[in-house]
């Protein structure tokens, strides 16, 4: 029990999150109206993913110094859930978007870039099938999941700042920060994005640990 | 024989292989000119905003075409012998030095004749040239590392498509803006954040390639 703390934890914010994000007041703002509840579910994916593929590198680089192959199983797994994560970033901002820029996909330089990093992690599972050698596939796709992680890097986070975007926050409108004046919003988003990142990381355990037993036990 | 004689002879190597039979230079320059007379023929409404883009997608394949064989093409006895040889990090150095010198011979070229066939000239060509360059740098550093990926896996063309579009593409649409403000004749000071940006991005591809690429090279 004292081991799974964070579990608990995990779930207990996410619905928290879920029922004090269609519950509670909010700003009322012109435009958003109610759709500013999407901040409490879409923002946390984001975070989510990115934590989910940082540890992904971090095994990887473990994979390439030790030559262990759990490591590996750690790495592939990480993406495979941060790109669940990622996808349902995408459709809970298509949908938001649908409502209040009027359209889902707006060619907007936050979404298109996203839309690359996600095909990034595509490319390293398909990496990853197109080898059958298991060592080989391991070392291959440590050493393109290690290259590509500096791209996604600036995909997401140095790109869409030099040019400007319809996303709250950017070009123009107003961000998150001044709409709320006096902290409603943050007592939602901030255990939001904690609960949700440490139920990535649950999923993402278990996957692993699925996995492995697939590939240790000879039933 | 230190670092820096081996990326000598290296490169030597490379340039001599390449004068005696030609082949990498002269067909990737047929294969260039042949496409700017198509996209020529097939009267593309020489406006310059698709005039810029159309050079840039005809640089990407072209690069493809040419960086890809530069692992691709060793058979795997002259792999063996190099491996005894010299150091990886001599290796990637050199193929990268003789990809860029060889990026940056087409490139121009290439340019020099899309000028003259579409008879469009940008207002600010200095600046153009410049972001030519560069991104012929890009291309060549960014490509030699993921044919040195692909060539490893064992899978060809396919696969280097495939994983070198994500990486690419963020590259791409900073050139494209860059190129766009020379053409637009803009003020070079403008042109800054790009320019750096593209800095900043080749010198992260090419530390990453530095650090990972020992580890590819060993099987």
């Amino acid at each position: 029990m004292y081991k799974n703390w964070w579990k608990i934890l995990g779930a207990l914010l996410v619905m928290y999150a879920t029922i004090a994000g269609f519950l509670h007041s909010v700003p009322k703002l012109p435009i958003l109206h109610e759709s500013i509840r999407n901040l409490y579910f879409h923002v946390p994916m984001w975070f989510s993913m990115i934590i989910l593929f940082a540890i992904s590198v971090f095994h990887s680089i473990k994979y390439l110094l030790t030559n262990n192959a759990t490591h590996d199983l750690k790495a592939v797994e990480s993406v495979n859930v941060g790109v669940v994560f990622g996808v349902l970033g995408i459709v809970t901002g298509a949908v938001w978007a649908k409502f209040t820029w009027g359209q889902a996909w707006s060619f907007d330089v936050k979404q298109n870039f996203a839309a690359i990093a996600l095909l990034l992690y595509f490319a390293y599972l398909v990496l990853r099938n197109a080898i059958d050698e298991e060592q080989k596939r391991a070392k291959i796709s440590a050493i393109y999941n290690i290259f590509a992680f500096p791209m996604m890097v600036v995909l997401l986070f140095v790109l869409p700042r030099l040019s400007d975007s319809l996303h709250p926050g950017n070009g123009g409108n107003p961000g998150f920060n001044s709409y709320d004046l006096d902290s409603r919003m943050r007592m939602v988003f901030y255990p939001a994005c904690l609960g949700w990142i440490l139920i990535g990381y649950w999923i993402y355990t278990l996957k692993f640990r699925v996995r492995a037993l697939d590939k240790y036990t000879t039933l | 024989m230190t670092l820096l004689n081996q990326v000598k002879f290296l490169v030597k190597k490379e340039l001599l292989l390449e004068w005696r039979s030609k082949y990498a230079l002269n067909g990737v320059l047929l294969y260039v000119v042949s496409t700017i007379f198509v996209c020529f023929l097939s009267r593309v409404s020489a406006n310059p905003v698709t005039w810029n883009a159309l050079f840039w997608i005809i640089m990407l394949f072209a690069s493809i075409n040419a960086v890809s064989k530069s692992f691709l093409q060793e058979s795997k006895g002259r792999q063996l012998y190099i491996y005894t040889i010299a150091s990886p990090h001599a290796l990637i150095i050199s193929k990268t030095i003789y990809n860029i010198l060889l990026m940056m011979l087409l490139t121009v070229i290439a340019l020099g004749f899309y000028i003259m066939v579409f008879g469009i000239v940008p207002a600010d060509l200095g600046l153009y040239l410049v972001a030519t360059i560069l991104g012929s740098l890009s291309f060549s550093s960014i490509f030699t590392m993921i044919s040195a990926i692909s060539s490893k896996a064992g899978n060809g063309g396919m696969l280097m498509a495939i994983l070198s579009f994500p990486v690419i593409i963020p590259v791409l649409i900073v050139l494209i803006k860059l190129t766009k403000n020379a053409i637009d004749g803009l003020d070079r000071s403008v042109s800054l954040d790009e320019i750096g940006m593209l800095l900043v991005i080749n010198v992260l591809v090419f530390a990453v390639s530095l650090l990972l690429f020992p580890y590819l090279w060993r099987d």
